[in-house]
């Protein structure tokens, strides 16, 4: 295994892990409060409608000349690396409150008590939560597994680092029957982040013409350069803005300024 | 909202995100490498460059919503 299928699968395994804790609260809500079973079929559908996603674009992808595919995968995964790396930084600096899982579970869990009585048998509302909660959590996921593993010619093996993860989640989400609360989110987030932007700019400059200095040890310059910018960014936020990082109505603020990832 | 559009905003939506203008950022970084790789100039620092920046403008940007939201 290469130094860059050690990437893929790092990557990969990292970013369905997270999306896995968040997508195991929505689902422990809903079999806790309303049906196992019905919870459990809307994971099932959701994890077939993914695999099927996956199927269906991951030839066509792989079809493609690769410059082409590594333009525009790169470019790809370098948008989508960024705005993880900027949620993750702005959470690092107390700029965004952080994924609370227990309060989520709480929420969820509230919202589907209010709903009164359940139905004996299938539980609709609990079958459609779980599904669409899986499958939001599961359709970034399963874009890097496309993304990665088709630009390495190497989908089985991202396929392989996700689900991987899944089954490590959900094996830890049974052994706590609880929320994994403990789980350390954003600093996989920013590792994620990390990733996704240094492969991005590696692949988009190559596919639009560059060469690297030294090939594909220039990921080994990329990955650490990316990390030592994104937490000196930190570091600056951390300075410039003591009483923003440390204010609650700066926080509350800051949620309003982009969704979850 | 038709169909048609719900689809396309959805995608927009997964794709650029909450910062368009880092996407755009992204497009026009990735064309200067490929214009200044056409006149065989070394180009593979204009991504590096770009990340940085962009991040840096984006992360400035996001702050500048937060402290004025407060």
């Amino acid at each position: 295994m290469s130094g860059a299928d050690i990437g893929l699968a790092v990557s990969v395994f990292l970013a369905c892990a997270v999306e896995a804790v968040e997508a195991l609260t929505i689902v422990l809500a809903l079999g806790t409060t309303r049906s196992w079973s019905s919870a459990m079929g809307g994971v099932g559908a959701a994890m077939l409608a993914l695999a099927a996603i996956v199927a269906a674009l991951g030839p066509a992808l792989t079809s493609l000349p690769i410059g082409v595919l590594r333009v525009v995968v790169g470019g790809l995964l370098l948008i989508f690396g960024l705005q993880w790396l900027r949620k993750a930084i702005l959470r690092s600096a107390g700029l965004k409150a952080k994924h609370d899982e227990l309060e989520i579970f709480s929420e969820e869990a509230e919202a589907a008590r209010a709903l009164g009585s359940r139905p004996v048998g299938f539980d609709g509302y609990a079958f459609a939560i779980s599904f669409k909660g899986v499958l939001l959590e599961g359709l970034e996921v399963a874009f890097i597994v496309l993304t990665f593993g088709a630009n390495q010619k190497r989908i089985p093996l991202a396929a392989a680092a996700a689900a991987a993860a899944v089954l490590v989640v959900a094996t830890a989400g049974v052994a706590a029957r609880a929320p994994l609360a403990k789980v350390p989110e954003n600093t996989m987030k920013f590792a994620v982040g990390v990733m996704l932007s240094s492969f991005g700019m590696f692949w988009g400059a190559e596919g639009a013409g560059a060469s690297w200095p030294g090939g594909d040890a220039a990921l080994l310059a990329l990955i650490p350069g990316v990390l030592v910018a994104a937490n000196a960014i930190v570091w600056m936020l951390h300075r410039a803005l003591p009483l923003i990082a440390g204010d609650p109505v700066a926080v509350k603020a800051s949620e309003r300024t982009g969704a979850s990832a | 909202m038709s169909r048609v559009q719900a689809f396309f905003l959805g995608v927009w939506d997964f794709v650029v995100g909450d910062d368009w203008l880092t996407a755009l950022g992204v497009a026009l970084a990735l064309a200067l490498t490929a214009a200044i790789s056409e006149v065989s100039v070394a180009a593979w620092w204009v991504m590096p460059v770009a990340v940085l920046v962009l991040l840096a403008l984006s992360i400035r940007r996001a702050v500048r919503n937060a402290t004025r939201g407060s």
